[in-house]
C-alpha cells in the first residue's frame, strides 16, 4: 500500500486564549498548516478535528465556517489526551484507504482551569475518601509503582522537569521559556508526592494542524519538505488486573509501540528523537521503558546520564514537552508531530537534533488510549 | 439492610452480610478466573459470557503504590495517602491509607495492610444520609 505523507504542519503558540473560540483557534492552526503545505482549503477533501472540551459542539464544521465551507466530510474526534493523534490517524486511514489525496487534521483545545480528574460516583464526593482521582496523584502512584520495583528516586523524576523546562527555553511556541534548576523543581509546592507543581504539565489552550497527502500528491508536489508516516498505531488498554482501579498507561503504550515498530520495520535503536506524553514528570520515565528506549528498570539511570537531553543518545521532548510547552489535550498529539517534523526538516533552530532522520511521537489518554506514530523525512 | 436510615455504601461493591457487617464483594469469571469489583457485561479478561461468581473479598493485602496528596480539588482536606492495595485474593482496591504518617519513609513497598470499614469521613448526601466506606490500615 502506498505511503501517506505530512505535506504541511504547524501549531499556534500554546497559551491562554480566553477571547478566541474553538473554531478560530483551530482555524488559525489549520491556516498555518495549509500555508506550510502550499495548499488551500479548496484542496482539502476531508477534515478530522480533534478536541476534548469542544467535541460536543461540532468544532470541525465551525472551522470550515472560518476557512471556507466547501462541503467536504468533517468528523469530530475525541479520545482524551490521545485526541489529536487519533484525529491525525483517522486522516491517515482515509488516505490509506484510497478515498482522498489531501486531508486536514486539526487538534484544538480550550481548557477549563484547575486540576483535572474524575467526578463522583455516588451521592457523596469520593475524592480524598477513596484515595485521589486527581491526575497528579494518579501519575504519582504510577511513579511510585516504578520506584518500588526499581528504586527510582524523587530526584530522578524531578530531573525530567529540569530537562524539559530547559528544552523549552529554545522553543518560542512553548508556554514557558524558563530554566528550573533541580532544587527549584523539588522545592516547589508538593501537589501529590512525588509530583511537585513544576512536575505537572501546564494547563493551556492551543491548536495544531497537519495536512496529510497521498504518495501520489506528495510526488506531484516534489517531496522537498514532505514527512513520510512510517507507522500509525493506536491501542486501547488491554486487561490488567489493577486497571482501572489503578489506571495503567504502561501496557497500552507497549501494545501501541509494538505495533508501531512492526509497521515501520525498525526498532527503538533507529529512533533519533521522541516526543512522548510527559503529562507528569513521573510518566516520562515509565515511557522510556514502555517505548523500548532503555531496558526495564533503566529509566532512572537514563535520565541521570543525560541520554534523553538535547545532545544525548535519544533526545526526548526537546519541545519542552507537556511539562513546559503545555498540554491542551486535543492539540497535544499533533503538536508533538509538528516538533518531530521540524527536526526531520532541519528547521528546529537552537534545539535542532543533529542529523535527525526518524522521530517518534506518543500520547496516552486515560480511559485508556495510546497513539504512537513514527515519521521519516521523505 | 433495607432500612433507609442505615448508612449507604460509598461504592457499589461494598455489601453488607446478614449480620450487617460490610465487606468488599468480588466477582470471579467462571471461564478464566479473572477477578474484579465492578459489574461487567462479559469478562474483560477473556470476553467470556459464562458469568461471574461472587465472593467476599479478603481483608488482608499489601501496599502496591501510593501518593501523599497535598493539594486536591478545592475543599478536599489534605494531606491524605491515596493507596493502591493488592488483596490476598487478587482484587486490587484504591482508597485512603490511614493510621500512617504522611511521609514516604512510612510507606515501604509491600507494606502489609488490613481493610477496615467506617463512616465516610462525615460526608453526607443532599438527603442527609450517611455512608460507609473502606480504608486501609497498616497490619499489626
Amino acid at each position: 500500500m502506498a505511503d501517506v505523507y505530512i505535506q504541511g504542519i504547524d501549531m499556534v503558540r500554546f497559551g491562554r486564549y480566553p477571547e478566541v473560540t474553538f473554531p478560530k483557534l483551530g482555524g488559525e492552526a489549520a491556516l498555518l498548516a495549509l500555508d506550510d503545505a502550499g495548499l488551500t482549503i479548496r484542496d482539502v477533501q476531508a477534515l478530522y478535528c480533534g478536541s476534548v472540551f469542544g467535541s460536543y459542539d461540532m468544532t470541525g464544521q465551525g472551522i470550515m465556517r472560518e476557512l471556507g465551507q466547501t462541503g467536504i466530510p468533517v468528523t469530530n474526534v475525541s479520545n482524551a489526551c490521545a485526541t489529536g493523534a487519533s484525529a491525525f490517524r483517522e486522516a491517515w486511514i482515509a488516505i490509506k484507504a484510497g478515498l482522498f489525496d489531501v486531508v486536514l487534521a486539526v487538534g484544538v483545545e480550550k481548557m477549563p482551569r484547575g486540576m483535572l480528574g474524575a467526578g463522583a460516583e455516588t451521592g457523596i464526593p469520593l475524592e480524598g475518601l477513596l484515595g485521589s482521582a486527581s491526575m497528579p496523584a494518579v501519575f504519582a502512584e504510577s511513579g511510585i509503582e516504578h520506584a518500588a520495583k526499581y528504586g527510582t528516586s524523587f530526584a530522578q523524576f524531578a530531573k525530567v522537569s529540569v530537562k524539559n523546562h530547559h528544552h523549552s527555553t529554545m522553543n518560542p511556541k512553548a508556554m514557558y521559556q524558563k530554566e528550573t534548576p533541580l532544587e527549584e523543581v523539588m522545592g516547589s509546592e508538593m501537589i501529590a508526592y512525588p509530583n511537585t507543581k513544576l512536575m505537572c504539565s501546564v494547563n493551556v489552550d492551543g491548536a495544531a494542524a497537519a495536512v496529510l497527502v497521498s504518495e501520489k500528491k506528495a510526488r506531484e508536489m516534489g517531496l522537498t519538505r514532505a514527512i513520510r508516516v512510517r507507522a500509525s498505531a493506536l491501542a486501547s488498554d488491554p486487561w490488567e488486573p489493577r486497571n482501572p482501579m489503578m489506571w495503567d498507561v504502561n501496557a497500552v503504550t507497549r501494545l501501541a509501540a509494538r505495533s508501531a515498530y512492526e509497521q515501520a520495520g525498525i526498532g527503538p535503536d533507529a529512533i533519533d528523537l521522541v516526543e512522548l506524553h510527559d503529562c507528569f514528570a513521573t510518566a516520562e520515565l515509565l515511557h522510556y521503558e514502555n517505548l523500548g528506549l532503555c531496558g526495564p528498570g533503566e529509566a532512572g539511570r537514563m535520565i541521570d546520564a543525560g541520554e534523553t537531553a538535547l545532545g544525548g543518545r535519544v533526545p526526548v521532548n526537546v519541545s519542552g514537552g507537556l511539562l513546559s510547552k503545555g498540554h491542551p489535550l486535543g492539540a497535544t498529539g499533533i503538536a508533538n508531530m509538528y516538533e518531530v517534523s521540524l527536526h526531520l526538516r532541519g528547521e528546529a533552530g537552537a534545539r535542532q537534533v543533529d542529523g535527525a532522520r526518524i522521530g517518534l511521537t506518543h500520547v496516552v489518554g486515560l480511559g485508556t488510549a495510546s497513539a504512537i506514530h513514527i515519521f521519516e523525512k521523505a | 439492610m433495607t432500612d433507609a436510615a442505615l448508612p449507604k455504601p460509598a461504592v457499589s461493591f461494598i455489601k453488607f452480610d446478614d449480620a450487617g457487617e460490610p465487606f468488599i464483594e468480588g466477582r470471579r469469571c467462571r471461564a478464566c478466573g479473572a477477578v474484579m469489583t465492578d459489574e461487567r457485561l462479559a469478562c474483560p479478561a477473556c470476553g467470556g459470557r459464562a458469568g461471574f461468581d461472587l465472593f467476599r473479598g479478603a481483608k488482608r493485602g499489601t501496599l502496591h503504590a501510593w501518593s501523599i496528596v497535598r493539594r486536591s480539588y478545592p475543599g478536599v482536606p489534605v494531606p491524605f495517602v491515596s493507596a493502591i492495595v493488592d488483596l490476598e485474593d487478587g482484587l486490587s482496591l484504591k482508597g485512603n491509607l490511614i493510621s500512617v504518617a504522611a511521609d514516604p519513609e512510612a510507606l515501604p513497598p509491600d507494606l502489609p495492610v488490613t481493610v477496615v470499614f467506617g463512616d465516610a469521613m462525615g460526608r453526607k448526601d443532599k438527603d442527609g444520609a450517611s455512608y460507609i466506606s473502606y480504608f486501609f490500615e497498616p497490619a499489626v
